[in-house]
């Protein structure tokens, strides 16, 4: 009997939570009947493209447009930023064109004249002696006494150089947006977006500043499915105000998704990180100082410092010092979980080479240290335990540098990472039809993560159907209020919210049939898609004779998320350990086997879940080996702004891959956690990591590229 | 690493991967390797006729059905198949072919929609993401790409299916690390290898006994 009305069934009642359930959008999306906002096609839609800054930082002195104005098929232009204003990156926007195709609207273009006073620029800040005014130093923060803890003769310290370059998003759906007038002042838009609820009132007080009046409840936003987010498609972007503001000139749908080449040095960018590491402990290996000296950009904005140390955060003496580089790139944007992959990155790598100078095994260094990582330490600790016997620690590691003949040299590497993951606000409407269908509003968005899946999941536990009798409608602005999804908060604001509106409406259709069975309501329960006596079948009723019982009247309920009984948490942690192989002669380092051991809370859907963590380890092991936006200094324009050369890893360069769930008691009742972030947080200082066990010699920099394979073997390792 | 190299050639060159492409994009004008394939099988345009820059009537035949439509030389057909015959399938992601997204089947190959002119794609049998399903039933690949969860944005998974398909259809009995090499022309930004890999390796064993195309 559950302590609170709408707690999570007890782990021997659960009949669908923590299986293995396919998504229920699925079949749409592998039959290609998934309709995506780039796919969306309205009768009269005109396509619109942007004239760009070829600079990465100027001043307009001059737009011309009447040539463009001339050009077949055009039917709108909009200036964007005209002369006197300045642009601070090349792909800043100046002017959109909407035009009858595609190729019309490139045409007109083509024939923008747009005069520019270049100013001076800076793209590449790894080297921070050449930032100079574009350096702004932080505060130095101290705690403990991290000057005596170091010159203490009885610590062993290490001293390194590590970073990890910026990266983009490379969303394989572009940012983009339809907008269509349906009235004088109603607005139907379609955006791929991670903030279906929340793009309304963005766009319409965007829209209202420019003078084009729209209230917010006339505006609707649409996103049935999304090509990827990861944390770039919160807001509408100029670009989609733009959009509406083409419509409303041409009278017309307008359709605007970014080229890829936009996409890439425009629409998305996660800081980098670099820093030079010192960190000691005590010979039997007990860290006791830190100190740290970061930098990093994130665009013309700069960027603050990653929480480092990461995760062992009570290192007793500690100093960290960082330093906001801005430089004339695009500007960043949150990119699955801000911040912790470059925290992690430096701070584990210098970890393991301090557990390298101390000759320590790396398992035993990192589980001696765990319990600085607070209340969660033990969690750690069996995380360590698990993924290393995955990865079959014992057998397969060694002290630094494979001694082994031949130039393929294999290492195995640790990391640890952390995420919140607490449920945003979510609010559901939730039905059910006296001819026994079950809907389900939320004005929340499926970002491939499974929402839709966990929704269903939650309502048919709770109503004892399957989860295929559960209509699921998400992906619209006109349904109850939801969160964005971000910080893996979506997963755990709509279980609570569909958890507590299910329960709800099954206590109303236990009252409208308690009469019938002669049983009271108090006393029924839904069970195998019937509604019975609890634990008396023989009084019981199919659940669609039970909704034959309310004749013509439709249970309405509505779930909110925060609400009472404690269906959620915060606060994850996770293992992951690489398995590597570094050739020696061409610096080519392949992935050989990958283990993660997650938590996360009571587990929904096992299947799903599993996805996310499979699909964090290949998202990481792409930026681990093959991700960086390069900039061109002479130019400031992204030099790899297409897909044949900013890589993404493909099928053949994974490896094999290994997730294990924490689940079970200690973990099942804290509830629903996000879980779209932490797994890729650990990928990059794993397998850097593994790669310094293999070498002998630390790559200080992500991504771990061949070339910088072969330099770091010049000066030492194995070779 | 070279044996495997020579290995990975061979069967990208029996689909049309990345790495096959890259090959032929020096010696090819519009189609990467196609244009080679093309010349043989394709009515030509009468040689020395020009068409364009304006529109010009093209017919294409897409998963059995006839469709005529005007068009610039310069249109593609992913964008043909997407704009002009609302055909949504096939995704635009890179638009140079380079990741896949757009692949449909052409005369029984997986080719780069966003690499064909839809002019060249006339005398062609195309079958698209939407030729695949035939009536309520999902083709067994697409079933497959359900089991194993090989898929989560989704945006990537039609042209996935298609390549998948088109692999198996050439490679029935494939090994994983058939799989591995000869699906190196299709990315996914997600992470959804793992799935796909098991997803071609159980549709192979379920498509056995006749596929339902091509």
């Amino acid at each position: 009997m559950p302590k609170c009305k709408y707690d999570w069934p007890e782990a021997g009642d659960r009949k669908i939570i923590g299986t293995r359930v396919s998504r229920i959008d699925g079949p749409a999306k592998s039959s290609g009947e998934a309709r995506y906002t780039y796919d969306i096609n309205e009768p009269g839609l005109l396509f619109a493209k942007i004239y760009r800054s070829p600079y990465a930082h100027a001043k307009i002195t001059a737009v011309d447009t009447s040539e463009a104005e001339k050009s077949p098929g055009v039917k709108a232009i909009r200036v964007i930023q005209g002369p006197g204003k300045e642009v601070k990156w090349a792909g800043d926007e100046i002017i959109a064109i909407a035009a009858t195709s595609e190729e019309a609207a490139e045409d007109a273009i083509r024939k923008v004249k747009v005069q520019f006073d270049p100013l001076p620029h800076f793209v590449n800040e790894e080297d921070l002696s050449k930032a100079g005014a574009n350096a702004k130093p932080g505060e130095t923060k101290r705690t403990g006494d991290p000057d005596k803890a170091f010159s203490d003769p009885d610590v062993v310290a290490s001293e390194g150089y590590y970073g990890i370059a910026t990266i983009t998003h490379c969303c394989l759906e572009s940012h983009g947006s339809i907008a269509e007038w349906t009235g004088p002042n109603n607005l139907k838009t379609w955006y791929s977006t991670q903030n279906v609820s929340g793009t309304p009132a963005q766009v319409g007080q965007a829209l209202r500043l420019a003078g084009v009046e729209v209230p917010d409840n006339q505006i609707e936003t649409i996103c049935q499915y999304i090509g990827g987010g990861f944390g770039s498609k919160f807001g509408p972007d100029r670009w989609g105000i733009e959009t509406a503001r083409l419509a409303k000139i041409a009278g017309k749908p307008v359709k605007l998704m970014l080229e890829r080449d936009m996409e890439l040095e425009a629409a998305g960018a996660r800081p980098s990180c670099y820093a030079k590491i010192r960190v000691a402990a005590k010979k039997d290996g007990s860290i006791v100082a830190w100190d740290s000296q970061s930098w990093g950009t994130g665009g013309p904005d700069g960027a603050g410092m990653p929480p480092i140390p990461y995760v062992l955060t009570n290192i007793p003496n500690t100093v960290t010092h960082h330093t906001s580089v801005a430089t004339n790139t695009g500007p960043e944007r949150a990119w699955r979980a801000p911040n912790h992959p470059q925290a992690a990155l430096v701070t584990m790598g210098a970890l393991d080479d301090l557990a390298a100078k101390l000759n320590m095994d790396a398992l035993e260094f990192f589980m001696k240290n765990a319990p600085l990582a607070g209340d969660r330490g033990k969690v750690y600790q069996e995380e360590l335990q698990k993924a290393a016997e995955l990865i079959e620690w014992q057998k397969n590691w060694h002290p630094r540098g494979d001694k082994t003949p031949g130039h393929i040299k294999r290492g195995l590497g640790i990391s640890m990472h952390t995420w919140g993951g607490r449920g945003h606000t979510s609010n559901c409407n939730l039905l059910i039809h006296p001819d026994a269908s079950v809907e389900v509003n939320l004005g929340s968005q499926d970002l491939g993560t499974g929402t839709r899946t966990v929704i269903a999941l939650v309502a048919a536990e709770t109503f004892g159907l399957p989860v295929n009798a559960i209509k699921v409608n998400i992906g619209d602005s006109k349904y109850p209020v939801s969160g964005p999804s971000g910080g893996s908060t979506t997963v755990g604001g709509v279980s609570g919210s569909v958890r507590r509106g299910s329960v709800d409406a099954l206590n109303d259709l236990f009252a409208a049939v308690a009469p019938a069975l002669g049983v009271p309501a108090g006393q029924l329960e839904a069970v195998g898609g019937r509604i019975q006596a609890k634990g008396d079948s023989s009084k019981s009723l199919s659940w669609k004779e039970a909704c034959a019982k309310l004749a013509v009247k439709t249970i309405q309920a509505t779930g909110k998320n925060p609400g009472p009984c404690k269906l959620g948490d915060s606060g994850v942690g996770g293992v992951e350990i690489a398995d590597v192989s570094v050739d020696t002669e061409t610096g080519i380092v392949r992935v050989n086997r990958m283990v993660c051991a997650q938590d996360c809370g009571l587990v929904l859907d096992l299947k799903t879940a599993e996805s996310q963590c499979l699909g964090a380890l290949i998202m990481g092991i792409t930026y681990a080996l093959y991700e960086q936006k390069v900039m061109d200094d002479v130019t400031g324009r992204m030099l790899n702004n297409n897909m044949e050369f900013y890589k993404l890893a493909g099928i053949g360069d994974i490896g094999e891959l290994v997730v294990h769930m924490m689940t079970g008691p200690g973990y099942d009742e804290r509830g629903v956690i996000g879980l779209g972030e932490p797994p890729v947080i650990s990928p990059g200082a794993a397998i850097s990591n593994a790669v310094a066990n293999a070498l002998g010699v630390r790559v200080p920099t992500l991504p771990i590229t061949p070339e910088k394979v072969l330099a770091a073997l010049e000066k030492g390792g194995v070779a | 690493m070279r044996r495997k190299k020579d290995q990975r050639r061979e069967l990208a060159k029996e689909g049309l991967s990345r790495r096959a492409f890259l090959q032929g994009a020096g010696a090819a004008v519009s189609g990467g390797l196609l244009t080679a394939e093309m010349a043989q099988g394709a009515p030509k345009a009468e040689s020395g006729k020009v068409v364009g820059p304006g529109t010009t009537p093209i017919t294409l035949k897409i998963n059995g059905k006839i469709h005529k439509l005007n068009l610039e030389p310069r249109v593609t057909l992913l964008d043909a198949l997407r704009d002009r015959l609302d055909l949504t399938g096939a995704k635009k992601v890179c638009d140079r072919g380079v990741c896949g997204s757009c692949t449909v089947i052409m005369d029984g190959k997986p080719v780069y929609a966003c690499n064909v002119l839809a002019i060249e794609a006339q005398g062609h049998d195309l079958t698209t993401i939407e030729g695949l399903r035939k009536g309520g039933e999902l083709h067994p690949m697409m079933a497959a790409f359900v089991n194993h969860d090989a898929q989560q944005c989704g945006f990537c998974t039609p042209g996935f299916v298609v390549a998948c398909t088109a692999f198996v259809n050439k490679h029935p009995d494939p090994t994983l690390e058939d799989v591995e090499k000869g699906l190196g022309g299709n990315l996914c930004r997600c992470g959804t290898y793992a799935g796909v890999r098991q997803a071609v390796l159980e549709a192979a064993k379920t498509m056995k006994g006749g596929s339902p195309n091509a």
